[in-house]
């Protein structure tokens, strides 16, 4: 299942300056995973070795991962994901 | 795009300054939207402090959503990113450096040490944070 992903300005780099990019998976991880695979480097800005960083936030349509089951959260053919960075700081 | 200065009204100043004292002795944080072509701060969007704290800022992750949804929509991004440091400088802090995350947008630190939420005189400053690296910019304030 193909899935659309939208990558902020930080990320796109990555991704040759494209905003929006497509991956395949079911779980949001399997989808990472994928974006790992065709835009090598990008997975380590989003997941440490404790799941998906403090300071990303990925959303699944209007649902924070976070409050759905993370990495585990499954998608459906119409879903779309968007990823931020936290505005934040000291 | 310029690079090492910031253009900015001075009713937008005058509006972040008086958030900086509104929300003492809390970090205030905010954008300044404007639209990708022009790329000069025009709409003020103050925002929730989600942390509220007097040494940390960050926005919730739904508030966050919903802006840059809000700015994708209306074909702007964000030229300022502000925040507030009540009791110290108006400098980066190492936070705000390591979690810097808009290469592209100036990052606006009000410092309002000297008077916290009174009238009176405050630091107004602008940098770019990129890769870790910070370089400070000139502001003209337009009338």
């Amino acid at each position: 299942m193909s899935i659309e992903v939208r990558i902020p300005t930080i990320l796109r780099p990555y991704t040759s300056g494209e905003k929006l990019v497509r991956a395949q998976g079911v779980t949001l991880e399997e989808i990472l995973n994928d974006l790992e695979l065709n835009y090598p480097g990008i997975g380590e800005r989003l997941i440490d070795e404790n799941g998906l960083r403090r300071f990303i936030n990925i959303y699944v349509n209007d649902e924070d991962v976070r409050f759905l089951e993370g990495l585990q959260s499954v998608l459906g053919e119409n879903d779309s994901i968007t990823i931020l960075p936290a505005v934040a700081g000291g | 795009m310029l690079f090492g200065m910031l253009e900015i009204q001075r009713s937008l100043v005058d509006s972040i300054v008086a958030h900086a004292r509104a929300d003492h002795p809390d970090e205030a944080c905010g954008v300044v939207a404007g639209s990708i072509e022009s790329n000069r701060p025009e709409r003020l969007v103050p925002m929730v402090n989600a942390v509220r704290c007097p040494t940390l800022y960050e926005f919730d992750s739904m508030d966050l959503l919903r802006l840059y949804r809000e700015m994708d929509d209306r074909d702007e991004v964000p030229v300022v990113i502000y925040h507030s440091h009540p009791a110290t400088q108006a400098y980066p802090s190492r936070t705000d450096i390591m979690q810097a995350s808009e290469p592209d947008a100036h990052y606006v630190l009000v410092s309002i040490r000297e008077t916290g939420p009174d009238e009176g005189p405050f630091e107004f400053r602008s940098f770019r944070i990129v890769d870790g690296e910070v370089t400070e910019e000139q502001i003209f304030i337009q009338d």
